[in-house]
């Protein structure tokens, strides 16, 4: 939380004094109500994403909510067909505000291989994306760095777009490495 | 097996069946466009033949032969025997097969992708509309004269001044299949279209054999420079 200050101290009493704008930007980004726009194969890595073993929870953004009404990110998981760009664009339309948008994967980063009649090159071509999430599809950590990304936007009142950046090498993820798995 | 559905079909048609052909075991019979319904019918209703399932309907491009430019193509099999066999039949621009719903009722949309990707009409087809595109679209963009990387949106693009980096993305941001710049492949005279269609169009010219080995040559060399 942005400006925190703690007065009095320790054994658990005591207390933060905040602003009212980091406060309600707090609570905003540890409760997204999520609602899951899946098109594709990308789905089962949400769908992962979502389970146990990744837990998104952790991030206060489990709920999914199939009413645009009732949500705060619309997760675009997937392929989205030029058919498709007038049902995203009013799902979007539909959502209140704050709301923010997640390009999950690269079919909805940018169209990916999809590159003739039938793709919209891109979901933010249509509606404005907060975050982008590289891969084909990304991994659960980069969809969870896109996650945490989004949150610090959201912390910080920042719309402008970012991109998760890719994992360097194997090596790079000691995780993986010492289970091993390959 | 399959050979006997031919076989019979040649006894029972005769002349009017215009090509057999057998690749690796793929039989495949071609009729004109009058005998199209007749022949699907017999095959069907046919106590020998019983071709009781229908597997595909589609249709194929020829952009260059003339004067009937598509091929309509039937794949059908026997649950009863097991054959299976193509029927085939070439189609002007703007002639009409007839349907094969009232057959096989799978022709219905079949029938309908064909016309939605190749504008061909089916005559006494049902519900004759566009199965995967939108009505607003024009052309049929599985003809090999639509344009490659031509869209046709449904909603506007934005115009996204408020954002600062947008896609595509490049190799070092995990997207090696990056969307291609079209623009810039279409500098040279390699156009990115297929070879067939280049060489009608004046795009690509075709290689003689003595450039196609100067140019593999030139490549082994680049691969060997890249190596060391």
């Amino acid at each position: 939380m942005g400006d925190l200050k703690v007065i009095g101290g320790g054994g658990g009493e005591g207390a933060v004094t905040t602003r009212f704008s980091d406060l309600l930007q707090w609570a905003r980004k540890w409760s997204l109500f999520q609602y899951p726009f899946v098109t594709a194969c990308c789905g089962m890595e949400f769908m992962a994403t979502a389970a146990p073993r990744y837990d998104i929870a952790r991030f206060g953004a489990e709920a999914p909510r199939f009413s645009p009404r009732q949500s705060d990110v619309l997760w675009v998981v997937g392929t989205i067909s030029q058919r498709q760009g007038p049902v995203i664009r009013r799902i979007w339309e539909q959502m209140a505000d704050p709301k923010w948008v997640v390009a999950f994967g690269t079919c909805a980063s940018c169209g990916g291989f999809y590159d003739n009649y039938t793709t919209i090159p891109g979901v933010d071509k249509v509606i404005p994306v907060d975050v982008y999430i590289p891969g084909c599809p990304p991994r659960p950590e980069a969809v969870l760095d896109g996650l945490m990304l989004l949150q610090d936007k959201i912390q910080a009142n920042d719309r402008k777009p970012v991109v998760v950046p890719p994992k360097l090498v194997p090596e790079r993820a000691p995780g993986r490495a010492r289970e091993g798995r390959s | 097996m399959s050979q006997a559905v031919v076989d019979r079909l040649n006894t029972q048609f005769g002349e009017r069946v215009l090509e057999t052909s057998d690749a690796f075991g793929d039989h495949d019979v071609r009729v004109a466009v009058k005998d199209w319904v007749e022949v699907a019918q017999f095959m069907k209703n046919d106590g020998d033949l019983q071709m009781d399932h229908f597997i595909d309907l589609t249709a194929i491009d020829y952009p260059e032969r003339q004067p009937a430019r598509f091929d309509v193509v039937l794949t059908t099999r026997s649950s009863v025997t097991g054959a299976r066999i193509q029927l085939r039949t070439r189609v002007e621009e703007g002639e009409e097969p007839g349907t094969l719903s009232g057959l096989w009722s799978g022709a219905n949309w079949a029938e309908r992708e064909v016309w939605d990707m190749f504008g061909i009409k089916f005559e006494g087809h049902p519900d004759m509309r566009r199965i995967l595109l939108y009505e607003e679209f024009i052309g049929h963009p599985l003809r090999k004269d639509y344009p490659i990387d031509k869209a046709q949106p449904l909603v506007p693009y934005r115009e996204a001044d408020d954002i600062e980096k947008l896609p595509p993305f490049g190799i070092e941001e995990g997207q090696p299949f990056a969307r291609i710049d079209w623009e810039s492949r279409l500098v040279g005279d390699d156009k990115q279209v297929s070879p067939s269609i280049g060489v009608q169009q004046g795009q690509r010219r075709t290689l003689s054999d003595s450039e196609a080995a100067q140019q593999i040559q030139a490549r082994i060399e680049a691969r060997l420079a890249e190596e060391e």
